[in-house]
Order: C-alpha cells, then structure tokens, then sequence
C-alpha cells in the first residue's frame, strides 16, 4: 500500500510539472515569443553565474567534509607511497588551476556575453597566436607531470631490495592465502595439478621440492615494520587484484602468470590506531578487481609489528608440510625416521 | 531572417511533398519499419536508444538503492524481481548482473548506437548535402542488426541463471567459466552473440558513413567546408571501424574458451574445486583486444558530442566557432592518439614498467587536443552574442563537464597514481563525468537541437530547462563527492562496504548519492515525456530555420520527404561559420560569396 501512495505521488508531481509547463508555453504564445525567449535568456544567464559561485563553494565545502576521510592526511603507510602522495599533490596543484581558471571563463563569458539588442557578436574566426599559446602552456605542464609521474614510477616497479621479506600471496574465490618462505627464504615450487594433492593442499604447492617443506601456509599477513616486503602475487581461479590503499599499491593476481610489488611499512598496526585515531584500525587486503559474487567480501589483513613480534609470530607458525604430513613432523616424531621417502613416493604416484 | 529565405520555404513546402510522393509508393512497413530513409533510420536508432537508456538508467537505481541502504529491504523488489531479490534484498549474484548490463548498455547501446546512429545518420547526408547514405540498404541492415543484437541481449536478462555480471569488460577467466560465476553460464554467451551482432551493426553503419562522406557532398562542399559535427562523425566512424573488428575477435576467441575448449585466455586454474586442464593461454591477452576497442570506444562517444557541442555553441553565440582548423587537427590528433593509449587501463596487471612510460606519455599527451578544443570552445563563447535555448545550456554542460572529467583524466593517466587510485571510486567519477555525462549532454543537446528538423516541431522549453538544470546540479553533486571515496581507496564493484573498516565511513555519502541518483532519474523520465508528447503535440515550427543557422540541413523543407531537398541540391559557397560577418548576423552556406566581402 505504501508503495502505491508513493507511486501516485510520484505520478502527480509528473502532472503538475508537467501542466506547468504546458501552461507556460500557452503564456510564452500569448506575451510573444521573443517577449519570453529575452526573459529566458536572462533567468538561464543569472542561473549559469550562480551555478558557478555555487558550485565553487560546493566544491570548497565538500572538499572540507571529506577531505579528513581519505587516506591522505595521514600520510602513506609505506615509504613508497609517499611518492604518489607527492604526486597527487603536484597533480591536484596543476588540475585545480586549470579546472578554476576555464570554469570561471566558461560560466563568466556565458553571462557576460548573453544575447543583447542591438549587439553583434564579435567576428572571430582564428588566430594562431593563442592556438600556439594553448598548444604549448599544457604541453609544458603535462611534461612536468610526466617527468614527475615516470620517475615515481620507475622507482615503485624497481626490483625489490635483496635482503625484503618475501611473502607469497594468492587470492581465490572469496579469500586470500599467503605463503612465507620459512627458514631457507625459499618458497616451494607449485603445480596448480596439484591441487588437494594431498586433501587440504588448496595452494597446490609440489611438496615433492625440499624448499617447500619449511614453508608456512597463514591467512593474515604479517610484517615486520621498517623492512622491505615483497609480494609475490598468484591467483588460483579468476584474476583477483591486491589493493593496499594504505600503502599506496595495488597489483593484480592472474592465474598463470605470477605477478610482484614490493614496498617497505612504515608505521606499525598499534602506531597506526594512534596516527589515525580509530582504535579498531586495521591495515586491509581489499580485492580491486571484479571476480564474482562474493568480490566486496574478499577482504584480507595485514598486521604491521615490530621486528621482535614479527620473529616471534613466525617461530610459532608450523610449516604446512607438517601439517600435510603429520608423520614428518619432528614434533611428533619418535622412531618413523626409516620411512620418511614413503609418503613422498606415494604422492608421486597419485600424479 | 531574410524575406528571401521565407519565400523559398513556401515553394518548397507547396511542391515537396507531391514531388516525393511521386517516387515512391510508401506503405507502413516501408516508411517507418524498414525503411532505407535515413531521417527515419536516424529515429530508429534515436527511440531504441532511449528506451535502452531507460532501461539501463533504472538499472543504475535499483543498485544505488543497495549501494545506499545496504540494511534496507524493499519487499516490491522481490515481486518485482523473484528470487533475485530475496526477501526484498538484492542478491550480490544480481547487483553484480545490474551493474554488468548498466555499464554495458550505456556504453554500447546507448552512447554508441544511440548517439552515433542517430546523428550519423541524421545529419551525414543533410548538413553534407546529399539526398541519402551511400547505401540507403546497408545502412538499415544497419539498425537492424543493432536491432537483433538488442533482442538478444534483452533475451539474456530473462534466463534463468541471469544476465552477464562479470562487469561490461567481461575479463576471462572470470566471464569464460561458467563454475566461477552464474552469470557466466548462458547469460554469457547470449552477451557475446549480442556483442557480435552489434559489431556488425557498428561497422556497416561506420562503412556507409565514411563513403558518404567522402564520396557525396554537394557542389562546393569542400571537407574544409563541412560543419564540425560532420568531421566528428566522420573520425568517430574511422574509430569505430578499425577498433570493433579486434573487438570481435576478442569475442569470438573468447566464445572458443567457453564452448570449444580452446585455452587463448586461459592457464592454471582451479576453479570451484576442478582443475582445468587449460594451459598456456594468457587471460592478459584478452584485457589488450578489448581495450584496443575499448579505449576508442570512449572517443566514439565523445567525439560526436564535441561535434554537435561545436556546432551548437556556434550557432546560438552567433559567432564562428574559434579555430576551425585547429578544431579538426586536433579532432584528428585524437583519434590517432585514441589507438596508441588502451594499455593505461592495464597499469597494475603486471605490464612491464617501461611499457607502462610509454603508455603514461601517448596518454597524457591527449590532454593538449583536448585543451585545445576546451580554449576553442571558450573563445567562442567570448564577446558572443548568445541565446540560452536548452540545446545551448546542454552544449555550455558538456564544456564543463568535459573540463571536470578530463583533469581527472591526467590523475590516472600518470601509473603511478594510477597505482592507488585504480579501479576505485574515483575511476568511476572520472569516466562517468567524461565519457557518460558529458556525453549525454552532447546527445541532449543534439536532440534539443535539431529536434524541430526531426519531427517538424519543438520540444517544451520548460520542461526542457528543468531537465537541463536538475541533470547538471545532480551530475556533479553524484560524482563529484566520488573523487574521495577513490582517493580513500574505495574499490568500484562492491557490494557492500559495511565490513570494511577502511571504507564504511563512507555510509551516510553513499546514502546520498543514492537519492540524487533517484532524482536525475525521474527527471530523465521527463524529458522522454517530453520527447514523445512533442512528437505529436509540440508546438509546430513555423520558421523553416528557427535557429537561424548557417548549415544546409536549414535549407530543406520543414518536414523533409526521402530525397530531402525536393528540387536541386544547394550549392555551397563557404565555410558553415559565417556569424556576425560583415554586419550580417549570419550567412548560411549556400549564399554565393559578395564581391564586397572580406576573407575569413
């Protein structure tokens, strides 16, 4: 029923605008057209002039409220980020004057120049010199923003520093997994045949490669602050995307052809509650690229501590080869030892 | 207006009909079903147009109506919806579907059938001066394999397992594999059928408009002399036919992928469980064919509004339009530049990084064009002598609008702030303010504009400031406040972000823009009022060139017969932009050039 009171309501004010309207058109008839194209003239003018200063302070005052809520005033999270921060600053500097300055012209020469009596307009056809004047004034600037942009850019997509703490990280329907490469700071191969091979094995690592068998499998990310990260980027099904708007990065997770970025946290998940005043802050995994139904609730964590939690965290992760195999597990182990290449033949053969 | 010109309407409006008569015998189905009349195959593609973007807008508002009330039920949804709005919620599998067909049918069906194959074939062989297209038979195979493909796609909203909703770039593996989503099941490959038709549509309508214009103009018609919207149509079909064809095969592989178990777009994956056994495909390669249209694809749209822009603030400021050739340079700068920048929507897959440096610099160096035609656009407004018809108002929005959606252009363009600012909100303010808003402007102010040569009447003004005013306002007050949502990092596509402690204070906002998106909606729905009761019951146009408008289309009769001009085709003896010369307040083209006067 409420429905359908909204509806009429709806309807009658469709009516009535447009009644009015018609109406206005008979009145236009009777006063003479060019009575009522002046007057429209004029209203249209006054509203152009108020729309600009209107929308101007809109801007300003919208600017005002949401400004605070973007991640920019509490600076980037990572040392890299804080490149691109600089560039949204250069670039918000540049794009702002331009988009003030032709905004008041347009609005301002609309009004300005509205159909006078007895006025011409005034016969213009070209001119070179202004078309050189606007041809090279943006070309200067867009060189600035491109030297500024590439520069930043070379330097984010740069080869990770030797000595970064590599973590794996793969994205599926609707979750991520990461992978840290344990004690020999190698990760294991993988062969996506693999997968559930054995039952519980979702990132189809080749257990059959020594170099995996120290690695931990984890669903939050860790890291320590101050250091270098990489990430190695996988996908299992569709292509994901690792959005990281804290630090300033993103790249996308395809299946078939790894991907990587790399860069260095600055502020620990403790200190960045206190920077941003939100007691509940929490560094998150957003996936930034559309992959099916449950896409908005591919959220993943990453939790920035000190280099000492960091170390600790990891020495009480069990590698998942353990987990996998639990008769491997030294933990478990008393008298097994003999036959330990028995497990491994056997996934062999199941290939 | 001169007496002269009076008196030449009445000779033609007293023989036109009765000579056209003469040639053919029309029946219903000839004249308005399949007809080879360009005018109505213009309107063809004009209504199928609009009922599209009614449908596609109402699309938009059912998922504001979950992207703003996210805690919200609406039990009418589920009557109206089934089991796609359960318990009156939408469904993620269905916003996603929503969201899919939106982007799709604005993007294809709307501003690119709708804009281009109206006005192409509106004003290509009027303002050029020829009686019909090139190949009056192509070009109605034209629509109606647009036609066909709209059928289909309307078909795939009604199967079971819903529409495509893998988003309208459809990137595989995601749309290739029915286990990874329910819209990748039927409603996929309907999608794709539909696409296909609608390429062919495209190209037989971009062929005809390129011979024609190149082939038939009038005496006198030099391609110095063609009027602004005609070279953008022109660019805008070379665009169209050398990037939808790479479109296509990007389709057709990835119809193989799906049905034939070929492996193009796909390697590796493990989907719901299943190890497929594709290998060495590369879903990369996909998002290149798709872009290689798919940026084109955005001048497509814009290209023609800027030509009607053009000719629109030239008319009503009464003044040249400033820099004619500068105009059609850099008209032509775009449109090479248009093939030469689509991987910068690929920044974060992985590109190489000096790939990605040159992409950053071919984008960015669209901007100077672009900054061209905004200061030309300027300049021509400046000690004009201008009337504020709503087609005037509309033309005056897409300047703005073109300003505010370009700047944020040279934000993404640049990698590395695309890094941060990829696929988030801000994507979606940037590329609705340029590309849609902008656009539809340029198409309202089109339709506003030549309305009276359509149909023989005129559109009620009223209405027609009420539409400008609300859609302008609402336009920036939606995405506006969207460039923070992104700069917050907020990705496009979801469903919900109240589990987000990085995104969920953006609730109240969102909210807002819901109900602003609800208004420009309903006001939309009253300019279709408008359109259609105008049809019949506007107010008659008496002047046989109300605007007082320099271009030929202003020479035929008020309502023009197939052939359009009933007697000879006017020459032409200068350019279309000969306002305030010489004391006169306009010249139109078809006027000999006095002895006595000056050089342009």
């Amino acid at each position: 029923m409420k429905e359908f009171y909204l509806i009429a309501i709806v309807v009658i004010i469709f009516i009535v605008i447009f009644q009015i309207a018609k109406a206005s058109e008979y009145v236009s008839v009777l006063k003479g057209e060019a009575k009522t194209k002046k007057q429209n003239n004029k209203i249209n003018g006054f509203l152009l002039i108020a729309f600009l200063i209107l929308g101007l302070f809109g801007a300003w005052y919208c600017n005002e409220l949401y400004f605070g809520k973007t991640l920019f005033p509490q600076g980037s999270a990572s040392v890299e980020g804080e490149k691109i921060d600089l560039m949204l600053y250069i670039t918000i500097g540049v794009t702002g004057v331009v988009f003030v300055i032709t905004q008041v012209l347009l609005f301002w020469f609309a009004y300005k120049y509205q159909e006078q009596d007895g006025k011409q307009a005034y016969y213009f056809p070209h001119n070179n010199k202004l078309e050189l004047l606007w041809t090279t004034v943006p070309a200067i600037f867009l060189t600035i923003l491109i030297v500024f942009g590439l520069k930043f850019w070379f330097k984010v997509t740069s080869d990770a520093p030797k000595d970064s703490v590599l973590v794996e990280i793969t994205g599926h329907q609707f979750a991520w997994d990461m992978r840290y490469p344990g004690k020999d700071g190698k990760l294991g191969k993988k062969n996506y045949k693999l997968y559930n091979n054995p039952s519980g094995n979702t990132l189809a690592v080749d257990f059959e490669d020594p170099e995996s068998w120290d690695d931990l499998h984890t669903t939050d990310m860790h890291l320590p602050v101050g250091k270098s990260v990489k990430l190695v980027i996988n996908a299992m099904d569709v292509i994901h995307d690792v959005g990281l708007s804290h630090f300033r990065m993103k790249m996308d997770a395809v299946p078939g052809i790894p991907t990587t970025l790399w860069f260095t946290p600055k502020y620990t998940t403790e200190e960045m509650k206190k920077r941003t005043g939100n007691p509940n802050f929490v560094y998150e995994i957003s996936c930034d690229q559309m992959c099916g139904k449950g896409h908005f609730s591919m959220r993943g964590v990453i939790i920035v501590e000190t280099e000492e939690e960091y170390n600790k965290w990891l020495a009480s992760q069990k590698p998942e080869y353990y987990t996998l195999f639990p008769d491997k597990d030294p933990s478990k182990q008393t008298a097994s030892d003999s036959s330990s290449t028995k497990p491994l033949a056997q996934i062999t053969s199941t290939n | 207006m001169s007496t002269v010109t009076v008196s030449t309407t009445t000779h033609h409006e007293g023989h036109g009909d009765a000579h056209q008569e003469h040639h053919h015998h029309e029946t219903f189905i000839t004249k308005y079903v399949f007809s080879q009349d360009h005018k109505t195959i213009a309107k063809q593609f004009l209504v199928t147009g609009i009922i599209w973007a009614i449908i596609g807008g109402l699309f938009s508002v059912i998922f504001r109506l979950q992207l703003g009330n996210p805690e919200s039920t609406y039990p009418w949804l589920e009557d109206l919806l089934g089991h796609w709005a359960k318990g009156g919620k939408l469904q993620p599998e269905f916003y996603y579907a929503l969201v899919t067909m939106h982007g799709t049918i604005l993007v294809f069906f709307v501003l690119t059938a709708g804009l281009s194959g109206t006005f192409a074939n509106f004003l290509i062989p009027l303002q050029i001066g020829a009686r019909d297209m090139a190949s009056p038979m192509l070009n109605m195979l034209s629509y109606w394999f647009f036609f066909l493909a709209s059928v289909i796609m309307m078909a795939s909203l009604f199967v079971q397992t819903g529409p495509a909703s893998g988003g309208w770039t459809i990137y595989p593996p995601l749309s290739a594999l029915g286990e990874a989503s329910m819209g990748s099941k039927i409603g996929m490959d309907l999608w794709l059928v539909s696409m296909a038709m609608f390429i062919v549509s495209s190209l037989l309508g971009g062929l005809n408009y390129i011979t024609t214009i190149l082939n038939m103009r009038t005496k006198g018609m030099s391609m110095t002399r063609m009027p602004l919207t005609i070279w953008a149509l022109f660019f805008t079909a070379v665009l169209g036919v050398l990037s939808f064809p790479v479109l296509l095969s990007g389709a057709i592989l990835l119809l193989f992928d799906r049905n034939l178990g070929t492996s193009f777009y796909l390697s590796d994956i493990v989907v719901a469980g299943k190890i497929l056994p594709n290998e060495g495909g590369s879903a990369i390669l996909f998002q290149h064919l798709f872009w290689f249209l798919g940026h084109p694809e955005v001048y497509i749209i814009l290209l023609p509004a800027m030509g009607m822009s053009s000719e629109i603030l030239s008319v009503n400021s009464r003044k040249p339009i400033f820099g004619y050739m500068a105009m059609v340079g850099s008209l032509f700068a775009i449109t090479i530049l248009a093939f030469l920048v689509w991987a910068h929507h690929m920044f974060v897959t992985g590109l190489n990084p000096f790939l990605g440096s040159v992409f950053v610099l071919l984008t960015l160096l669209i901007a100077v064009p672009s900054a061209i035609k905004v200061f030309n656009w300027l300049t021509t407004l400046w000690k004009g002598n201008i009337r504020f018809t709503p087609a005037m108002l509309f033309a005056i929005g897409f300047v703005s609008l073109f300003i505010s959606g370009g700047l944020t252009g040279i934000f993404l363009g640049n990698s590395a702030l695309d890094i941060h600012l990829h696929d988030t909100y801000f994507v979606i303010a940037h590329f609705h303010i340029v590309m849609g808003v902008a656009s539809f402007f340029g198409m309202f102010a089109g339709v506003y504009h030549w309305y009276p040569k359509m149909f023989g009447r005129y559109m009620n003004n009223t209405l027609a400031y009420i539409h400008f005013w609300v859609t302008i306002i609402g336009a920036y007050l939606i995405f506006w406040p969207m460039h923070y949502e992104g700069l917050a990092g907020m990705p496009r596509r979801y469903y919900d972000f109240s589990n987000w402690e990085s995104f969920k204070m953006f609730g109240g906002l969102n909210e807002f823009i819901s109900i602003i998106a609800l208004i420009v909606f309903a006001v939309q729905i009253l300019f279709v009022i408008n359109f259609f009761y105008s049809i019949w019951k506007g107010r008659k146009v008496k002047d046989q060139n109300p605007w007082e408008a320099n271009t030929l289309e202003w020479t035929t009769p008020i309502r023009p017969g197939h052939g359009n001009w009933p007697g000879e085709i006017p020459e032409v003896h200068r350019w279309p932009y000969d306002y305030s010369k010489d004391g006169k307040d306009f010249i139109p083209q078809d006027v000999p050039v006095g002895a006595d006067e000056s050089k342009h």
